[in-house]
């Protein structure tokens, strides 16, 4: 079962970051707590205290983690591996905003100096029909695999490529392809999206090839699988914007507009060649 | 008890060992193919590129990845680029400089037929990851940009921003996944392998256990690939990201594989100090900041000035003054020892004095601000959220860490380890850097492996195979290891003593570092083997794992890989007490000369150590494999 995508507070502008008497913060911590799949969750209050601002936001959950450990208390379940921004892994609805409150910034990049002594901060996992929460924070984000794999690809077997440097690629084109791929498939676009759309993720891998030569070959077949794909598991996007806020990679919506182009080319394209067959 | 160490490696002119041996290895016919199943665990660079190159061959290939998604693997991570020969640039550069630069960085403890072999299929991993879509740099004519990287001096490294090994991880992965809706490849996220099964003297499959529900199965094959990645998380504190564990390459060394040389870890000497107690890892600033930045400390001991009010007469750029022909290019274990050295003399800067300035006033005067922002705009942002200081305005503070393990797995020339059946590629394996690794090397390694040496190689060992269907999960050997299995989680999750299980890895990452970090003595590396079996059985008495097994379980998950850490930080210091010598990342402090410079004993030491297994407790058996060099003649390496 998922919370309601409304449930949190709404996020209000961070100030600088006065500390406590010891240089230090004192927080309080709201954070979402369910068990399982089946389980209905709840929201539990944690007290974090002598935090210090150049503590990451998630060494501050292992710092609560380990004492609730030494209590006897479960630990919260939360992802987080390379923390340094470019695995994915990580990420919390924090104050109601998809990876906090910093511009361009992952979970795991967020530190406490973001942060103000006696805070109240509300900790929610993504909150998407597609993620099912598996337990506390962590959630199930494979069906962003299952668009990958209905064409975020370029078929070329191992061993069937020719020289790097036969074909130029323009460097505009390349570069632009390059800010598209810097997607870390968080999934911090389905969870800002009102309507749980996983559509600048889909758009960011669908331009990232459609923008290259190598691509062309696949583009219309590409671009018509993995935006259906993208609609079988997730909503619709109805171009709020809010993803390309949230992006920690920050990722135009401009992608969006691209493949929605693409899209709307593919249907008049992949149609003609099935009238050919 | 294992016998001699055949490496296998072809005869002849290295230049053509690999090309007569691929035309050796046997075949299978395209419609036997189907026959084998080929299991792959791990899915980084070498993982993933192996996985969808077997897969396209027609094996029936199962992938495991403890992620969520393959994606997730810690290649994503390498930020510099990776190395190929292509020489692009016309600056002279050649398969045969790469391979002899390689062997020459590896400190000349790698084997020649092997980093040959590496060099010459660097090119064509370019080739393959251009045609699978990956947005390298580009100069305005619309062809690949090189750069110079780690001190080479020739450009031959291909780059994607900071992000090089995201963007390749992203190709093997986009790879991978066209396998999987093409049914050839069968994924399993969520899975982490925790055993090797061995019957009838072959590989026979793993066990694993699935990370949500907890439950253990057994999965039979005809033949194993571990793509597993290194083990600097032995130190606790490192560059890898959280999860990287030595787990997988552990259980199959305890089922008979070698472990060869686990005191070779390569200390990057350009990461960001540790902050406090609770730093849960280090955030690596690429190498390619050395080549615009300065490294200085200042003069004077204990100095608190800030940086700007440090006269340049009182600031000391050690390595300029040291090196002079390679100055703050020199590799890393040089640049990391002789930061360690002023450190340790007190001239260290930053709130903990455990940090050099890096600093890029010059280039910024000469240059400017938005020359600097388009080479390490990402870079610095990085460092600015991480420390909250503006690297435009006041040097960079680094300090070198743990950062990759030449160490692993035995393997020969095939890949294929001691045990029949079980390949192991990437930096799970021992096999190509030597005692030390050339900046973006790692990422060219992987996808050799990958790509172009394991599709061949297993398909030669399946050859043998054909007719002969292995053990299925019901020969005893599987239910052995799955109840035994069970039994060790059962232990875990009824541990409820007083402290967590990272108090106990941080305990042990501080011991490795103190005495196997960036140099080691005979005197200190006894004191931990005292104090390395001291404190894992204290942690088995008074560990605490909460929860129970049947659900997602980060803290189960992680004493597992925390009982295996100690057992290999034993290893990596017996290895590293054995060999007294210094090469590469291992240095000895009894064996420097006058200066301070690593001396290497090629007499006593010009091989490679493989230990065996010889039970919990008992001492591991040291096998020797000899390198010889009938092409590149060993010298003493020198960057003054």
């Amino acid at each position: 079962m998922n919370p309601p995508k409304t449930s949190a507070a709404a996020p209000e502008a961070p100030e600088r970051h006065p500390t406590g008497a010891a240089g230090t913060l004192n927080l309080r911590l709201r954070v979402w707590r369910q068990d399982g799949p089946g389980d209905a969750g709840r929201f539990e209050t944690y007290e974090a205290t002598g935090i210090s601002p150049d503590a990451s936001f998630l060494e501050m959950l292992d710092v609560l983690n380990e004492r609730l450990t030494l209590e006897g208390r479960e630990p919260i379940a939360f992802e987080s591996d390379c923390r340094e921004g470019i695995c994915g892994t990580c990420g919390l609805m924090i104050n109601g905003r998809a990876h906090g409150p910093q511009k361009g910034t992952a979970t795991c990049q967020l530190h406490m100096r973001q942060f103000s002594d006696g805070d109240l901060i509300t900790i929610e996992p993504w909150r998407a029909g597609a993620f099912e929460v598996i337990r506390d924070l962590a959630v199930d984000r494979t069906p962003l695999d299952r668009i990958i794999a209905a064409g975020g690809y370029i078929s070329v077997n191992t061993g069937a490529a020719p020289d790097a440097n036969l074909v130029p690629v323009p460097k505009e084109a390349s570069d632009t392809a390059f800010d598209a791929a810097a997607c870390i498939g968080c999934g911090a676009c389905v969870a800002a999206c009102p309507n749980s759309a996983a559509q600048l993720f889909t758009a960011a891998k669908v331009q990232h090839l459609n923008l290259l030569p190598q691509g062309q070959p696949e583009r219309w077949g590409r671009t018509e699988a993995m935006v259906e794909t993208m609609e079988q598991f997730f909503g619709s996007c109805t171009n709020h914007g809010e993803c390309s806020e949230a992006c920690p990679k920050e990722i135009s919506i401009d992608f969006i507009a691209w493949t929605n182009r693409d899209y709307v080319r593919a249907k008049l394209k992949n149609r003609k060649l099935a009238g050919q067959r | 008890m294992i016998g001699s160490l055949d490496a296998r490696l072809p005869g002849g002119p290295v230049e053509d060992a690999w090309t007569d041996h691929k035309f050796s290895l046997r075949l299978v016919n395209p419609n036997n193919k189907r026959r084998f199943t080929v299991i792959v665990v791990g899915t980084g660079l070498a993982g993933a590129s192996a996985a969808a190159s077997l897969g396209e061959l027609g094996y029936r290939v199962k992938a495991f990845t403890y992620h969520d998604s393959p994606r997730r693997a810690h290649s994503i991570a390498a930020q510099g680029g990776i190395n190929a020969a292509k020489n692009y640039k016309n600056d002279g550069d050649s398969v045969f400089r790469l391979f002899y630069d390689t062997v020459k960085g590896g400190d000349y403890r790698s084997r020649e037929a092997n980093v040959y072999r590496l060099a010459e299929t660097s090119v064509a991993i370019i080739d393959q990851c251009v045609a699978a879509g990956v947005p390298f740099a580009r100069e305005y004519g619309g062809l690949l940009d090189n750069r110079s990287f780690g001190g080479a001096q020739v450009s031959r490294t291909f780059y994607a921003r900071g992000q090089t090994g995201q963007q390749l991880l992203l190709g093997a992965y986009s790879s991978l996944m066209r396998q999987v809706s093409a049914g050839t490849v069968d994924l399993h996220t969520r899975a982490e392998m925790l055993d090797l099964v061995v019957a009838e003297g072959r590989t026979a499959g793993i066990v694993v256990r699935d990370l949500l529900t907890g439950e253990v199965t057994a999965h039979a094959a005809d033949a194993v690939m571990l793509a597993t990645g290194g083990y600097s998380n032995v130190y606790y504190l490192s560059t890898n990201a959280m999860m990287c564990n030595v787990t997988a390459a552990w259980r199959a060394h305890r089922r008979g594989a070698l472990f060869a040389n686990p005191c070779y870890t390569q200390i990057h000497p350009t990461c960001i100090p540790a902050g406090d107690d609770f730093q849960s890892k280090l955030t690596l600033m690429s190498e390619s900041l050395r080549n615009d930045g300065r490294i200085w400390v200042p003069r004077a001991f204990d100095d608190a000035r800030a940086p700007a009010d440090i006269s340049e007469a009182e600031r000391d750029y050690y390595l300029e003054e040291k090196y002079a022909s390679f100055g703050n290019l020199v590799p890393r274990d040089v640049a990391s020892r002789n930061a360690k050295a002023v450190v340790d003399a007190g001239r260290g800067v930053g709130p903990l004095r455990n940090g050099v300035y890096l600093d890029f006033s010059d280039v910024l005067a000469r240059d400017g601000a938005d020359v600097v922002r388009a080479k390490y705009g990402n870079l610095f942002d990085m460092y600015e959220r991480i420390t909250g200081e503006d690297p435009y305005r006041a040097p960079m503070r680094i300090y070198p860490a743990v950062h990759y393990t030449m160490g692993g797995l035995w393997v020969d020339y095939n890949l294929m380890s001691n045990v029949p059946g079980l390949f192991v590629a990437g930096e799970a394996n021992f096999s190509d850097h030597g005692a030390n690794r050339l900046g973006a090397s790692a990422l060219m390694q992987g996808l050799a492996d990958g790509y172009f040496v394991v599709p061949y190689t297993v398909g030669d060992y399946l050859a043998g195979r054909l007719g002969q269907a292995g053990p299925g999960t019901d020969h005893p050997a599987f239910g052995a290891a799955v109840s035994e299995l069970n039994e060790q989680i059962a232990r875990w999750t009824a541990a409820k003593g007083s402290r967590t299980v990272d108090w106990f890895h941080r305990e042990l990452g501080r011991i490795v570092w103190d005495h196997c970090g960036m140099s080691r003595n005979a005197a200190g590396l006894a004191k931990a083997l005292a104090e390395i079996p001291a404190l894992r059985e204290e942690f088995h008495a008074d560990v605490c794992v909460p929860g129970s097994a049947a659900t997602l379980n980060q803290s189960l998950e992680k004493a597992a890989r925390v009982d295996d850490f100690f057992e290999l930080a034993e290893l990596l210091a017996r290895d590293a007490l054995e060999r007294e010598e210094s090469c590469g990342g291992h240095f000895r402090e009894e064996h420097q000369d006058a200066e301070g410079e690593a001396r290497r004993d090629d007499e006593r030491f010009a091989h490679v150590a493989a230990w065996e297994w010889a039970g919990t407790g008992a001492e591991p058996i040291r096998h020797r494999e000899e390198l010889e060099f009938n092409t590149v003649t060993p010298t003493t390496r020198s960057y003054k």
